[in-house]
């Protein structure tokens, strides 16, 4: 790859416009007449340089599948073997996507390793010929350039290879990736989109040009000393064996804490790069394909591209567009919720009023608004006149002036009915016909709150997940009498907001809670049963559980989970039941709410990293002993009566309408509740792990603690019939 | 036919132009002048009912230097009192009879920070005649000037005095907020105790100074740069760049040698000698310019230091009078100001496109085409914005997406534009170039014969502004 060159355009603003490209299509058709018959790749001569375009047709995207690969390297032989070429220029016509990674849906047609080792083996070699190319070639990418998108075009880092994080094209820059920068252009004569990657290209040709000419030197500039003296005290550092070791032990101890063990694919990496630089490039390249291969196909990479396939369908509203758009948005209470709510929306330019009943709760939610959106500045995400610009979106007040005005309205006042309806009844007075009725509850039916609307057709649950602006989810609640307009315009909103959405049939607990509910009972019991929350954390994180269960009730609240325990508790009866809700209150009467109290099962204090368990904590867990079962009390069973429940009622839900689809049900799961990724959510488990094995498992739990444990029908079913899947 | 009637009125003797003119004003509103008008489209004079016509009498500058160069040593006031002390020569205006005087600047020097005031003093005005300050970047000369305008219509003022000045070999360079914070807090410190836990805090990093931004304060995006993305959103070329920067030094050396500069008063600057012409005039060749490399975008950008305006000091002013307070003083003014626009865009991507939004607009206005102005005068940033605005001007796909507008603007013919050179060759003080450009206008106007000019320029922060000058009648 040393005679390649990458010029980067900054994709920040281009990246999410819409197509418009044809015109420029065309043009390059016009320049290649002969070449027609390609549909991924098409290329033309301007002087002695290859433009070569990449367009896969039908698609926002380009993938690295096997016709544009096949394609691809047609086009390359072409170019090493013309004598009027002297160097090439690798461009794609889309806007805001150079090449997207490899096509899953070439890797989930493979049914063997052998396959995907196969087509990862082509693309090395792909790789291999553009790196020793005699003839220079330039990579303008403008937009993602990920995965083996990023190999067409740049060496790749160690770093990037572990983690797969995204990078700022300015960064890219700085780290070496990219050795130019072209920032997009705005209007001209033509669409801006279409004439930046035109000046992209010709930028490009430049380069190569002057590449093949040798008057620009392939070498990237160290402009500084320092950095120079670095690579090289490095590469020497390197060429030690004992170092070598030393540094794959430190990489793989690193690796290990992060992942437990759970994501197989950064250890395989480690492998590979130790197996090339010990044993030659060649080695490495054949262990890379084959340990691709084998990664392919593990029931991780299922169940991770199941999920990213889901996030894309659940990133759609499939209920249209709403009758009137919401521009004007108001969010009544500036608590860590409406605040939130507040901020992810008027960070995407809409107009919010954020209300609340007195002056310092309302500057709370204020400053936190603020705060959220200064954080991005000094991270370099915003600049300070983007933050003022998104701040100015804000109104904050204590009345119902301009509610005649607003199209929604979400309400996340205090979890209790009667100020629900109250709030409710206050603010139907004010606004006008067609705005929306959100509530934001985590619990409370949305078909009771909606009992005093003169318009339950307008009244919709939107359920967020705190922090606002992390979580990405949002589950939407419908009732019965919600209109279908009112949904698609509570989705949209929710999209605007950059959502992950799931809709939900009402009922108590609605999705997320419901299925978080008997696991939380089931921590209880555990707890009571004398395993204490350090070790159930472990247990929880370990199996893939990005928060520990314990930590999780201190960041829940420990009376919200009182108070939803309570409800569900009275709704669904003996399945709930487990541990005793009396720990809870206890906790409470002593003031031990969690993290916003300071101490619940841990102590928070501020700028204190590593918490401590609380100690006070143990009188209480004493009193509330309860014998531990032997039977179902190892480790892995511990794990297994959490997983077990959650999963049980997940499919419940299914099997109740409360869901509508297992894909909403498994993102749900895992972008809201913290689900294992690696398993991909309750569904995907069932699949990958096998429902027979589950029901074995339940039936075990069941013959211990009775009717909780019980497997609902539709898992019963699945059991029942192998063939039987969530996902076909 | 239009033209030979235009050919034919333009021949009337003055005498009878000028009656013409006179009679048709007063009748205005009555049809049957309305269908007289009609036969002299082109050339109705723009005056409007209930309205006072305001004119310039004349105006001034300063010779326009490049930076660091003989007014290196002066201070911003010492420039725009040599402008009026000009001014006041060249028009022998009683200095009582100056109502108010308004100066534009953009980088203040902070001990001047009202430098109108400072100015005005120091060249002899009466010090009872009130001076305020403006600023609006590069156009900050031509708000100075409209104010004036404003003043005088709406009969708050009869003589007015507008100016700019930019003083670009000095600019004020702040310690640290950090160190600005420390000295205050070391101000307000009372014991020694005080003091020393005040100083206590000191780092060296608190001595690195603070520069006045040369980037947009919204976007962080240098004007050079922004102007550069421009060029390369209107696909201009390197060599198009150079051309046009050629073509001003050119013109402006031909002007320059003709004598038709003359605006310009010759200035002594203390402790040196007269300086009596512009010193930035060079006209270069094509290969030489070719030489240089990219000023902003390294290595592959089109902006170069040769294509480009200048660092330059200068100052200007102008004396603004209501018509018939000119006339009753014996004055023989040499403009109308007409109408003007001031518009406004994203300061990201059409930092420099003001010209493009502001021409249509003032045309429109003042119900006049492109056809009928005489005289192009624009402010020239860069080559590239200038190009770009050509384009941007000449474009349906940008009227039509950008401006609203049905179909586009039209191109002003390059043989009326800048023929006198522009802020590329004769220079660029930001906050006087407004005052040159009517200038130069008007005395185009009395020189190559015409009845309007239209001024236009861009400035940071999106901004843009046109005017329409009419010559008075001779």
């Amino acid at each position: 790859m040393v005679a390649s060159r990458a010029i980067g355009s900054l994709s920040r603003f281009t990246a999410s416009r819409t197509l418009r490209c044809s015109g420029y299509i065309c043009r390059s058709f016009t320049r290649a007449s002969a070449l027609l018959t390609r549909t991924h790749i098409n290329y033309g001569v301007k002087g002695d340089v290859a433009v070569i375009r990449i367009n896969s047709p039908n698609s926002k995207v380009n993938t690295l599948s096997q016709e544009l690969h096949s394609e691809f390297m047609e086009v390359m032989n072409e170019v090493w073997s013309s004598s009027q070429i002297r160097s090439a220029v690798l461009i794609s016509t889309k806007p805001g996507c150079f090449i997207a990674g490899a096509d899953l849906n070439m890797l989930n047609a493979c049914t063997t390793s052998q396959e995907v080792t196969q087509i990862s083996q082509e693309a090395q070699k792909m790789f291999e010929k553009l790196e020793k190319s005699t003839k220079p070639v330039v990579a303008a990418i403008n937009g993602s350039c990920l995965g083996g998108g990023l190999e067409v075009g740049i060496p790749a880092a160690f770093d990037m290879m572990l983690t797969g994080r995204s990078i700022r094209a300015d960064r890219a820059k700085k780290m070496g990736l990219v050795d130019q920068l072209v920032e997009p252009l705005g209007p001209g004569v033509k669409p801006p989109e279409e004439r930046t990657i035109e000046y992209l290209e010709e930028v490009a040709i430049t380069f190569a040009k002057g590449l093949a000419d040798k008057k620009i030197t392939p070498k990237r500039d160290k402009g500084l000393v320092e950095t120079f003296y670095l690579t090289e005290m490095t590469s020497y550092a390197l060429s030690i064996p004992f170092v070598r070791q030393q540094i794959y032990k430190k990489v793989e101890e690193k690796v290990q804490k992060q992942t437990k063990g759970l994501y197989p694919a950064p250890l395989k990496i480690i492998d590979v790069v130790k197996t090339g630089i010990e044993q030659g490039s060649n080695a490495g390249y054949l262990s890379e394909s084959q340990r691709f291969g084998e990664l392919a196909m593990t029931k991780e990479s299922k169940a991770l591209m199941g999920l990213y396939r889901g996030q894309t369908q659940c990133k759609k509203n499939k209920f249209g567009a709403p009758q009137k758009e919401v521009k004007q948005l108001a969010v009544l209470g500036a608590g860590l919720m409406g605040a939130g709510i507040a901020q992810v929306s008027v960070d995407k330019g809409l107009q919010t009023i954020l209300k609340d009943t007195t002056l310092p709760a309302l500057g709370r939610g204020q400053q936190q608004v603020f705060k959220g959106l200064n954080d991005k500045v000094k991270k370099k995400t915003l600049t300070s006149f983007e933050r003022d610009a998104m701040f100015s979106n804000l109104i904050g007040q204590l009345d119902y002036r301009g509610f005649e005005k607003a199209d929604m309205v979400i309400e996340a006042v205090f979890e209790d009915l009667s100020l629900k309806h109250r709030v409710l009844k206050e603010t139907e007075a004010v606004i006008p016909d067609h705005c929306v009725f959100a509530s934001n509850t985590s619990a409370l039916p949305i078909g009771e709150i909606a009992t005093v609307s003169k318009r339950p057709e307008k009244v919709i649950g939107m359920h967020y997940f705190s922090p606002v602006d992390k979580m990405q989810l949002l589950e939407i609640i419908t009732t019965e009498k919600t209109s279908k307009d009112t949904t698609a315009s509570a989705v949209d909103v929710g999209l605007r907001q950059g959502k992950v959405i799931i809709v939900v049939k009402d009922g108590p607990g609605f999705y997320t809670t419901r299925c978080l509910t008997p696991m939380m009972s089931e921590v209880i019991r555990i707890l009571q049963e004398g395993v204490g929350p350090k070790k159930l954390d472990s247990l929880t994180t370990s199996f893939g559980f990005p928060v520990g269960a314990a930590t999780l009730v201190d960041e829940v609240g420990v009376d919200v989970a009182k108070h939803v325990a309570e409800n569900l508790g009275k709704e669904f009866g003996e399945r709930f039941a487990g541990g005793s809700l009396e720990m809870l209150q206890q906790m409470i009467s002593k003031g031990f709410l969690g993290r916003k109290s300071g101490k619940g099962f841990y102590i928070y204090q501020e700028g204190v990293k590593n918490k401590n368990l609380n100690s006070d904590m143990d009188s209480i867990l004493a009193s509330l002993k309860m014998p531990s079962q032997p039977d179902v009390s190892s480790d892995e069973d511990i794990q297994y009566r959490l997983v077990t429940r959650f999963v049980n009622e997940a499919i419940l839900c299914l099997q109740e309408g409360v869901l509508a689809t297992p894909t909403e049900g498994d993102i749900g799961a895992v972008f809201g509740l913290g689900f294992p990724p690696c398993l991909g959510g309750p569904f995907h488990f069932v699949d990958l792990y096998g429902a027979q094995k589950i029901v074995d498992r339940l039936r075990k739990y069941e013959a211990v603690y009775g009717k909780q444990f019980t497997p609902c029908q539709l898992l019963v079913d699945h059991a029942n019939n192998p063939n039987k899947k969530f996902y076909q | 036919m239009t033209s030979l009637l235009t050919y034919t009125f333009k021949n009337l003797p003055n005498t009878s132009k000028w009656a013409l003119r006179f009679c048709m004003r007063p009748l205005s509103s009555s049809s049957q002048v309305q269908a007289a008008a009609g036969t002299t489209k082109s050339k109705k004079t723009l005056a409007k009912p209930n309205i006072r016509n305001i004119v310039v009498v004349d105006g001034v500058r300063t010779p326009f230097l490049l930076s660091g160069t003989s007014y290196k040593d002066l201070m911003p006031h010492d420039l725009a009192r040599a402008a009026l002390s000009g001014l006041l020569h060249r028009t022998s205006v009683p200095k009582d009879v100056v109502d108010y005087i308004i100066f534009g600047t953009v980088i203040q020097e902070v001990k001047t920070s009202n430098v109108a005031r400072e100015a005005a003093l120091g060249a002899g005005f009466s010090d009872k005649t009130p001076a305020h300050t403006v600023t609006m970047a590069c156009i900050s000369s031509n708000q100075a000037m409209t104010t004036a305008v404003g003043l005088i219509a709406s009969g708050q003022c009869d003589v007015v005095v507008a100016g700019g000045v930019e003083l670009m070999s000095d600019i004020p360079i702040r310690h640290s907020r950090k160190m600005r914070k420390m000295m205050l807090d070391l101000n307000k410190a009372k014991t020694l105790a005080q003091r020393l836990s005040v100083i206590s805090k000191f780092r060296l990093n608190f001595l690195s100074p603070e520069l006045p931004a040369v980037s947009e304060f919204s976007t962080s995006e240098t004007m050079g740069h922004s102007a550069d993305r421009l060029a390369a959103a209107f696909a201009i070329s390197r060599e198009e760049q150079d051309e046009y920067a050629l073509r001003s030094h050119s013109l402006a050396k031909r002007a320059q040698d003709e004598g038709l500069l003359s605006d310009v008063v010759p200035f002594k600057v203390p402790g040196r000698d007269t300086v009596t012409q512009d010193n930035g005039i060079r006209p270069s060749s094509l290969d030489q310019m070719a030489k240089l490399k990219p000023a902003f975008i390294k290595p592959y950008g089109t902006v170069t230091a040769a294509n480009s305006s200048f660092l330059t000091d200068g100052a200007s002013a102008v004396l603004i009078m209501a018509e018939e307070k000119a006339l009753a003083m014996g004055y023989k003014p040499k403009a109308y100001l007409r109408d003007f626009m001031y518009v406004s865009q994203d300061p990201k991507d059409q930092l420099l496109l003001g010209p493009t939004y502001a021409t249509p607009k003032v045309l429109e206005k003042a119900g006049l085409t492109m056809n009928d102005i005489d005289a192009f005068e624009f402010h020239e940033a860069f080559s590239g914005q200038i190009l770009a605005n050509l384009k941007a001007m000449d474009s349906d796909w940008f009227a039509q997406n950008y401006m609203g507008r049905k179909a586009k603007v039209g191109l002003p013919p390059l043989e009326k534009f800048n023929n006198w050179g522009g802020s590329l060759s004769l220079g660029h003080p930001f906050g006087a170039t407004g005052c040159r450009l009517v200038m130069a206008a008007a005395n185009r106007l009395r020189k190559e014969g015409g009845q309007y000019g239209l001024v236009a320029a861009c400035a940071a922060g999106g901004q843009g502004h046109a005017m329409i000058v009419e010559a008075y009648p001779k």
